[in-house]
């Protein structure tokens, strides 16, 4: 007997199918990863797992078994003894995860008592102890913390305690990472992998990512649609891919370890060096960093192509007085005609404030960026939230049109044909002016969006994290699409986002912030093959790898650096 | 806690100046009136002598601002009236005379304000379990028949005005079951017993409405607290039902129910006319509808300014409740 069999699964909500006859098995102390895109039922297949459907209206087929208890036929009592106790979940954002209202040490000491029969005390020491299990310092202080008290990377961990609180046999992890930065995944992720090979639960991992499964799990089962695409041992799904979709999903995962290629015959990552050579703008981006240390390290970048936008000592302080800080701080930059400038950094990096200082969205509090003054028209915005950065009362066309109107345009039939031929440009119909932003995929909004930023003639665009709501294979044809606009229009990008692999992949030369300043730049290569900064090094390192064996080595390798840190 | 108690001072200035704001513009509202403001102050039926009496205790021949401040100097160190033969000593804090009933303002807002207190607290007490407790069980039980029953009810709650329930109130448990005698209000400190036997039936029509209100928020907040991230954990954890709807969704329907009954305790101190005049109860809503139909002005005025205390008072204190419930308040 398994510690989990799921056979013929099938959870509908009204006329939806989200998942369909899906069946697998998980060995006590195995670790299984569910991976696919968004829309794939993965998530569904989690929370059927704890029966987490029941009450909720949705229709459930099909049997689970769960460390013995049939999920389908247990009572609410049996349900809720199974859950937590014997199989515990862990979510994705552990922000809204955790009570707002109560100390985590409550929390888990809460649970604790839910299946056991512990006095307070007892559980209050428990939830201390498995918090010191997770690696939170001070757990005894920590553990009467509210969670917005914590870092992101504490809640999760926070909330994996409250998972081992019971000591379940099976951990049920539902994008355990998403919400992190690279560094502190890898250190979630190290963590789990410990905390299994010590208790010898079992695990079942659900993500999107395919890195962060490689180096996590035995086996991998790759869903879409709701059902099982290929079920397999991980070395052999990501090694030898044996369905086209699965060669696919591998194909749009953008490589850190690999120089900027095209995929898949130049359709998918059409962004090459050579088209910008041969469009007879040659050029590439300067930037100089904030330490002086690499500053004289590195030799300044020969600049060839026009400088279209120039920024020197930016600083932008956020909070007066006392609370006041520096969100970005002595950063210069140029970039060139034609060209990609990669802006890389994690949460808090100042990425972001600086991508709003250039678009002129924020002044700065020292420094000047050429051309200067208010909003430049010449250089616009692409938005991370394809969502919430369209109006969505407002047609799509008339969102596109409005930095045309801005500009003074008033001729109603010009401003249409104008519109029509952006939206045929990023690749949508003319024929969409009057759909409404909700009627499109989030992949159809980004090109909205992109059209939208295209509408002013740019000579520059700015994408803040513009792939990362979106799944691999729609990030890709994104990526694409800013490449060719790029190519064929002479177009300088700035391209700030947290994912390294992504940067690569677009990026000509790269800058790497950190705490507001710029700690690494370079062209992009020689900054990933052979970064100077230790900072860049650690995070290359985190970085997960699709490649099984080296996801083993990289994790090897943190582990040695963190026991030597301890061993000082 | 520094964070804390920096924030309750914040708070506490805060009520300050918009108390001062409140005086200014209650004090030049009135007495900019058009008219004769002493005449009018004094009352149609006093001699011309009594008039110009009144005008010099005014000051009206000073300019405003002068006249607003020796307001503000009654108000904190008490102030002396002349009547030409003998002076009249009003403490502070003094808010002037009535001439039309020969009282200090004061002193008159000292006699109706326990009833008015009485009728409010007692009423919140029953408005915010039977609202609450409402809410509670018909987010708990959203679609079924309870539900339904309870969405009933809280509507026509809602839609009834106070002299429609305290009537029928009054009739049916005083004048058909004889439970009660007629209302009549006994002082607190005379015989608490008696006090409360006759707020009864005031209480519970207040109540009754407000509850509605209450219940109606505390459902719509307890659903969307129900429907956060931290409740699927709780029940994912195998938590029980009565755990997740009591400990956890109720704690973040807190908030908005604290807010609101600041704002209805603090309006109903001087707004509860309506029950205060249908039970008899000479209470500060009464006197202020009574002071404005003679066109009493110094005690509109003063009083005016108590229930605006009273309302920003109470407003102030929801803002630390609510800091003491989520901390997370402090910090914005």
């Amino acid at each position: 007997m398994g510690l989990v069999e799921v056979t013929g699964l099938t959870v509908g909500f009204g006329e939806l199918r989200a998942v369909d006859g899906l069946s697998f098995r998980l060995a006590r102390g195995a670790a299984l990863a569910l991976v696919g895109e968004s829309g794939s039922g993965k998530s569904t297949v989690a929370s059927a797992l704890l029966g987490l459907h029941r009450g909720t209206g949705a229709y459930v087929g099909g049997s689970v078994v769960v460390a013995g208890t049939d999920v389908q036929e247990a009572s609410d009592d049996e349900l809720r003894r199974l859950r937590g106790a014997r199989a515990a979940m862990v979510f994705q954002d552990p922000l809204s995860s955790l009570d707002p209202y109560y100390a985590i040490g409550d929390q888990i000491a809460e649970v604790y008592r839910v299946h056991t029969r512990a006095s307070r005390r007892a559980a209050r020491a428990r939830a201390v102890e498995v918090l010191d299990r997770v690696g939170i310092p001070d757990a005894v202080r920590r553990s009467r913390s509210r969670p917005h008290e914590f870092s992101g990377g504490m809640r999760q961990r926070a909330l994996i305690a409250m998972a081992l609180a019971c000591e379940p046999d099976l951990l049920i992890a539902d994008e355990p990472t998403t919400a992190l930065d690279v560094t502190v995944q890898a250190q979630i992720l190290d963590l789990l992998h410990t905390l299994r090979e010590e208790t010898g639960m079992g695990l079942l991992l659900v993500t999107h990512d395919v890195g962060v499964a490689a180096g996590s799990v035995d086996e991998i089962l790759v869903m879409r649609h709701g059902r099982v695409v290929e079920h397999g041992p991980v070395a052999t799904v990501l090694g030898a891919p044996a369905h086209p979709y699965t060669r696919e999903l591998l194909g749009a995962v953008p490589r850190v370890d690999a120089p900027r290629v095209d995929v898949s015959g130049g359709k998918v990552l059409g962004v090459d060096v050579s088209g910008a050579a041969a469009a007879g703008s040659a050029s590439s981006v300067g930037v100089s960093g904030a330490l002086p240390l690499t500053a004289k390290d590195t030799p300044p970048v020969a600049a060839t192509g026009e400088v279209v936008l120039e920024a020197v000592g930016l600083r932008r302080e956020f909070g007066r007085g006392k609370r006041a800080f520096a969100a970005v701080d002595d950063v210069s930059l140029t970039v060139h005609r034609g060209e990609t400038l990669g802006i890389v950094g994690e949460s808090g990096s100042g990425k972001t404030t600086l991508g709003r200082m250039l678009v002129g969205l924020l002044e700065p509090t020292a420094g000047r960026i050429s051309p200067g003054g208010g909003v430049r028209p010449d250089v616009q915005m692409v938005f991370q939230d394809p969502v919430s950065s369209l109006n969505p009362r407002r047609s799509v066309g008339e969102s596109i049109a409005d930095p045309l109107r801005a500009r003074g345009e008033r001729d109603e039939g010009g401003i249409r044909e104008r519109v029509r031929e952006l939206l045929e440009r990023v690749g949508l119909e003319g024929a969409h002016y009057d759909r409404y932003p909700h009627e499109f995929s989030g992949g159809q909004r980004q090109r909205v969006g992109i059209a939208r930023a295209l509408a002013a003639d740019p000579r520059v665009i700015v994408c803040d994290e513009p792939v990362s709501a979106l799944d691999v294979t729609t990030q890709a044809q994104v990526v694409a699409l800013l490449g060719e606009l790029r190519r064929e229009l002479g177009l300088a990008l700035v391209f700030v986002a947290h994912d390294l692999a992504v940067v690569r992949q677009v990026s000509d030369r790269v800058a790497v912030m950190r705490g507001g300043r710029i700690v690494e730049y370079g062209p992009v290569d020689e900054v990933y093959e052979s970064p100077r900064n230790p900072y860049t090094r650690q995070l290359l390192a985190a970085v997960p790898a699709l490649d099984p064996a080296v996801a083993a080595a990289r994790r090897a390798t943190r582990r040695a650096a963190r026991q030597q840190l301890a061993a000082v | 806690m520094s964070g804390f108690t920096g924030f309750v001072l914040r708070r506490v200035v805060g009520v300050l100046i918009t108390l001062l704001a409140i005086s200014v513009i209650i004090y030049v509202v009135f007495y900019v009136t058009p008219g004769n403001v002493a005449q009018i102050t004094c009352g149609p039926r006093c001699s011309p002598a009594q008039v110009q009496q009144v005008a010099d205790q005014l000051r009206l021949d000073d300019p405003l601002y002068v006249r607003y401040w020796h307001f503000l100097e009654g108000l904190v160190a008490g102030q002396d009236y002349s009547t030409g033969t003998a002076v009249q000593h009003c403490p502070a804090p003094c808010l002037g005379l009535s001439y039309q009933s020969d009282q200090q303002v004061t002193q008159l807002i000292l006699t109706k304000l326990p009833v008015s207190l009485s009728l409010v607290f007692g009423s919140m007490v029953i408005w915010l379990i039977l609202g609450v407790g409402t809410g509670v069980l018909s987010a708990w039980r959203r679609g079924r028949l309870t539900e339904r029953v309870l969405t009933g009810i809280t509507l026509v709650g809602v839609a009834t005005p106070v002299f429609v329930i305290g009537l029928v109130l009054m009739i049916v448990v005083c004048g058909e079951l004889e439970l009660l005698p007629f209302p009549q209000y006994v002082k607190l400190t005379d015989d608490p017993e008696q006090w409360a036997w006759n707020l009864l039936l005031p209480w519970l029509s207040l109540a009754l409405i407000e509850a509605a209100a209450f219940a109606r928020l505390t459902r719509s907040s307890m659903l969307e607290t129900l429907a956060e991230d931290h409740i699927r954990t709780f029940r994912a954890y195998g938590v029980g039902e009565r755990s997740v709807i009591w400990r956890h969704a109720l704690r973040g329907a807190f908030a908005p129910v604290i807010a609101l009954n600041a704002n209805n305790v603090g309006s109903a101190v001087g707004g509860a006319v309506l029950t205060e005049t249908l039970f008899g109860l000479p209470g500060i809503g009464r006197e202020l509808v009574h002071a404005v139909d003679v066109v009493d002005l110094p005690v509109v005025v003063g009083m005016v300014l108590v229930v605006g205390f009273f309302v920003v008072i109470a407003n102030a204190l929801a803002d630390v409740l609510y800091a003491v419930a989520d901390r997370r308040v402090v910090l914005a």
